[in-house]
């Protein structure tokens, strides 16, 4: 525990920081991915035609029922078959992150239009606004802002589970971390470093997530 | 899309078995880590109810430190750091004698994570019951063990079984991670296969199917709990 080395993290931070940017970058994206694709779930979900919110149920209890590695690899091993070229695998890691996240996402959304009260639908209705104008102008709006708290903690969540792409060796800070760890042979130091940074990022979020709650709330 | 469609690997030596010893990882990872994330969660989620203050902050420093840290680098601490951080005889035997050590270390890493979301949902529970019953219990004599015992504890883990299934859920799904450290459970056996054999689609089908039906099995058993634990009268709450 005295040969604690510092050294080691200072030299390698350029390096961990690209990894930082590809993390966040993933976060982002797969968040806004996951959000408009969920809101869509949500609506077909809640629709009246029975087909498609058959669709959309089955869609999101088959992807809440398996683990998010396994869907890594699904994406790892489909998305360059049906491209016919691979793409690297930061687009298929994006493109599972938001086919992962839309599931959960698409239950928040669902949550946040069904609080939106009924009458507003109906006075929507009452002035001649059609579906998409009721659902644009009206109720996503409300739902919207109602989840935001939620919405955050999420993408809290979809932040620490990006370093699951570890486990295809995009180089995001999870695996810029362990390539350092192994290289130098520095892994106490490593994987503790890396554990303060995220913990540090995600206790701020839930930090900043909570004064939210109450701001809303007065 | 050019694909050779051969769904008779999946029962072919030796790779049923491949995925039959990869399940039965799955699920002693699982079951073992949720004995752990149990008992341990709930403690954790009643101290932080507690009207000590020093335990009800230990508690939540528990929360917010294993909450705030990826399940994947928590895996690789326990696997990789502790067994260096430990005294020498400690760590040697942690990393040489230590029976089936990726297990053990999945085991208790996953364990521990769940503790704290156990605990956020106990404690979630016990804070909903209306305070009145605690007022009645105490001034009926009780004192804080014995309101524990016969009004908050039967109450709450009674009102909690949603969550807490859609948790029990969450742990097969996430002892998925023990592969990172070495374990080879269900995705690292299909994953396995299909590299073997090119044999993508036929291998993730399978992982996924038995997943789905874990996910099944899982939820009609916490259904029976429940069922079995009510009382009339009183209604769960939903996840």
């Amino acid at each position: 525990m005295g040969d604690f080395d510092f050294q080691v993290i200072e030299a390698s931070l350029p390096f961990l920081w690209q990894g930082l940017q590809v993390s966040l970058m993933l976060t982002g994206l797969a968040m806004v991915g996951g959000i408009i694709f969920g809101t869509l779930l949500a609506l077909m979900r809640l629709s009246k035609f029975r087909s498609l919110s058959l669709v959309a149920a089955t869609y999101v209890n088959l992807l809440r029922s398996i683990p998010l590695i396994l869907v890594i690899f699904w994406f790892y091993f489909l998305v360059p078959l049906a491209i016919g070229r691979p793409i690297g695998n930061f687009y298929s890691a994006l493109i599972a992150f938001v086919i992962f996240e839309a599931a959960y996402y698409s239950e928040i959304m669902r949550a946040g239009i069904q609080s939106v009260s009924k009458g507003q639908v109906s006075a929507g209705q009452a002035s001649g606004l059609n579906y998409w104008q009721i659902q644009w102008h009206i109720v996503l709006p409300q739902a919207f802002r109602n989840m935001i708290p939620i919405l955050i903690t999420q993408g809290i969540v979809l932040f620490q589970d990006t370093s699951l792409v570890f486990v295809v060796s995009l180089r995001d800070f999870m695996t810029a971390s362990s390539i350092v760890a192994k290289t130098e042979g520095r892994l106490v130091e490593m994987y503790l470093f890396a554990a303060c940074v995220y913990f540090v990022f995600c206790f701020a979020g839930s930090y900043f997530v909570r004064r939210l709650k109450n701001r809303i709330s007065v | 899309m050019n694909y050779n469609w051969n769904w008779t690997v999946l029962i072919q030596e030796p790779y049923l078995e491949w995925l039959i010893s990869g399940l039965g990882w799955t699920v002693a990872v699982a079951l073992c880590a949720w004995i752990i994330a149990f008992s341990l969660g709930s403690l954790i989620g009643v101290l932080r109810t507690l009207p000590n203050k020093a335990l009800r902050a230990f508690g939540t420093c528990y929360v917010e430190l294993f909450r705030n840290v990826p399940l994947l680098v928590q895996m690789f601490i326990w696997y990789f750091a502790i067994p260096e951080l430990m005294p020498d005889d400690i760590g040697r035997w942690m990393k040489r004698d230590m029976p089936n050590p990726e297990f053990t270390t999945a085991v208790i890493a996953l364990g521990l994570y769940t503790a704290s979301r156990v605990a956020e949902q106990v404690r979630a529970g016990i804070e909903a019951i209306p305070v009145g019953l605690v007022s009645a219990a105490v001034s009926s004599g009780m004192n804080v063990r014995k309101v524990y015992q016969f009004i908050l504890l039967p109450i709450s883990f009674r009102t909690i079984i949603p969550p807490l299934t859609s948790e029990f859920l969450t742990i097969f799904k996430n002892s998925s991670l023990a592969l990172t450290i070495g374990l080879l459970e269900l995705t690292a056996q299909s994953q396995q296969i299909a590299e073997y054999t090119f044999q993508g689609f036929e291998a993730y089908t399978a992982a996924t199917v038995i997943y789905v039906v874990i996910a099944l099995i899982a939820t009609l058993l916490m259904h029976q709990v429940e069922k079995g634990l009510r009382i009339d009268g009183h209604e769960s709450r939903e996840s």
